[in-house]
């Protein structure tokens, strides 16, 4: 209950902090711990195709369970859609991003991160996204998004970042 | 921490009154640092004398020094000066040991700084056995001025020697990866300082994300993770010419890095594809070789001092353990099988242990446990410690803690620490910010 409480809070100040808060990922299958990130409406005026559209339309960003680096049943409806609006312009290169919670030790996190990002990276190839595309790089427990020691901000650091270049 | 330096100084203040009523021993003194005894050796270590002001400036600064690194030991006991009767020019021409038993001192300190013509300092110092009036150990040396530190970490290292019978540490240095700003905007540098943080300098300013920073045997080289220009790679810093050169250009991330004991080579961790392998590069032919081929993250590898094995982690068997194989590579066995998740590896320069950041219940630990794995001890714990580093002589570990923070990342603190085998003495080490990923250096040469 406590904890539960807790990932709300969490999830209001990450959508607070951050403009580049995630969609909605819908149903959320992978039974993870995590609060599903809040839906949120795209600005006005956002330009189809741009970066900004990317991530307030598509989302930039999925989630791992505790050190698992498999792509969650929640992740996939976002990977799903980041292949094919990635496959809607494919003049974007871009970069994986793999993070993980600040409950490991640093070099595990970052072969942690990079097994994570693979993942995704996989997933996008599997569904048919260019692997000329694509570059991964790990951050381990380096940039945490969420501040707080607690499950609930631990959840929102074990993630996959999709990002623009 | 308070409650360990009351028991200590409860434990001296009885060995003290004990020693009031006992009689004299002639008995050499000596500590026994293998038996994880409380009682440090009260020891007096008076202002080095000098015939001009600035030589006994110099004196009374080496003997602090001195003083410092034997007390933050835990194994010494320097007695406070206000107390001693005998005076630094009266000392110069004969010790006068009624005057120090009288007050307690066990070992005595006599030197002398002379700054020469040329302006080297000169260094004189002998230990003496307070009770059995004799002549323990002593040398002369001499530096140039700027290096007076090392002149008195090296009275301490003698010090601590002929007292315990083990090599000193003292005359070494510490790289770390100092840490500040924000949590989700952490600024990392790496940074290095005398092991009693003098001396301290930033090797790097800022600009890209640095991790990991060891020490090359000969203490002039430090090889760690950059993001420099965004991608992970190991670097290899040069103290003396301040150039930095990637290790190589690898198709995936290369991190973990460590020097062999031969200082020829570079044993490391590249991740690609998911998959995560330990490689040795030759330095002086650049050719790599791959020690592990296993689905499973291998990483944090560490040699023996002899050079025969590695020890490193693996989750190959679910969890993070630690494995050894042989220099070579291929099999491996492992060593840990206690409860929990075991991590970051470091082989003692003596060979006798193996360090480990140890997870469970939530927790972390620094242990340590025999190269075939038996005799597990842990030494210390928190929300998280992390990274044990050992000091030459194998005795006493460095390592990092980070605290708890909230929501807004408020609370977090990222310090360095020192312990002992013993798990007693257990000192913050302080530096200009917070700091963590320490690596000890050998012995300067």
């Amino acid at each position: 209950m406590k904890l539960r409480f807790l990932s709300i809070v969490a999830a209001a100040a990450l959508v607070a902090a951050c403009e580049s808060a995630p969609e909605n990922t819908g149903a959320a299958s992978g039974g993870g711990v995590s609060a599903p990130p809040p839906a949120r409406t795209a600005p006005a005026g956002l330009v189809k195709g741009s970066k900004e559209d990317f991530i307030a339309n598509v989302g930039d960003r999925v989630f791992f369970d505790l050190d698992k680096s498999s792509v969650r049943g929640d992740a996939k409806a976002t990977l799903d859609k980041q292949a094919a609006w990635l496959k809607s312009y494919p003049n974007y290169s871009f970069t994986i991003e793999g993070h993980a919670d600040e409950r490991g030790t640093r070099e595990y996190n970052l072969a942690l991160g990079e097994r994570r990002a693979n993942s995704v990276r996989e997933y996008l190839i599997a569904n048919g996204v260019a692997a000329s595309r694509i570059k991964v790089v790990s951050y381990g427990k380096e940039r945490p998004v969420a501040l707080g020691s607690n499950e609930a901000a631990w959840s929102q650091n074990r993630r996959g970042v999709t990002v623009l270049n | 921490m308070s409650r360990i330096r009351l028991l200590a100084a409860v434990a001296v203040t009885l060995i003290l009154g004990l020693a009031a009523f006992a009689s004299p021993t002639l008995a050499e003194v000596r500590i026994d640092i293998t038996n994880g005894q409380m009682r440090p050796l009260p020891i007096a270590i008076p202002d080095f004398a000098g015939s001009s002001g600035q030589e006994t400036q110099v004196g009374r600064d080496i003997a602090r020094v001195v003083s410092a690194d034997l007390e933050r030991s835990g194994l010494f006991k320097p007695i406070d000066p206000r107390a001693f009767i005998q005076t630094p020019a009266s000392l110069q021409i004969q010790p006068r040991f009624p005057d120090w038993k009288a007050i307690n001192a066990e070992a005595l300190v006599q030197g002398k700084a002379e700054i020469g013509p040329d302006g080297r300092i000169r260094v004189e110092f002998r230990l003496w056995d307070v009770m059995s009036e004799a002549y323990m150990t002593g040398w002369t040396l001499s530096s140039s001025p700027a290096d007076w530190r090392r002149l008195s970490h090296k009275v301490a290292d003698a010090i601590y020697k002929r007292v315990t019978g083990e090599d000193g540490y003292f005359d070494t240095q510490i790289v770390y990866v100092a840490e500040s700003g924000p949590k989700n905007d952490r600024k990392k540098r790496l940074a290095i300082m005398d092991q009693d943080g003098e001396n301290h300098r930033f090797l790097t300013e800022g600009g890209e994300l640095v991790l990991t920073p060891r020490f090359s045997p000969s203490a002039r080289e430090i090889t760690y993770l950059s993001y420099f220009r965004g991608v992970p790679r190991v670097y290899i810093f040069n103290l003396d010419t301040g150039r930095r050169e990637a290790l190589g250009n690898f198709p995936g991330m290369t991190f973990a890095p460590r020097f062999s004991p031969d200082g020829n080579k570079v044993i490391f961790s590249m991740a690609e594809d998911g998959n995560t392998e330990i490689y040795e590069m030759n330095l002086m032919t650049r050719s790599k070789v791959r020690l592990t081929n296993n689905p499973a993250i291998d990483t944090a590898p560490s040699y023996a001092p002899d050079g025969s094995q590695i020890v490193f982690e693996s989750d190959r068997g679910g969890g993070q353990q630690l494995y050894v194989m042989g220099v070579g590579g291929g099999g491996a066995n492992r060593i840990s099988f206690g409860d929990g998740r075991y991590a970051t590896p470091v082989w003692s320069p003596r060979g006798d242990l193996i360090a480990f950041t140890k997870q469970k219940g939530g927790r972390f630990f620094i242990g340590v446990m025999r190269p075939d794995g038996s005799g597990e001890r842990l030494l210390a714990e928190g929300f998280l410690v992390e990274g044990p580093t050992w000091a030459p002589n194998g005795r006493v570990l460095a390592f990092w803690r980070d605290s708890p923070s909230d929501e807004r990342g408020r609370g977090q603190s990222v310090r360095l620490y020192t312990i002992d085998l013993t798990g007693v003495n257990e000192r913050v080490m302080i530096t200009p910010v917070d700091g963590s990923d320490p690596a000890w250096s050998p012995l300067i040469p």
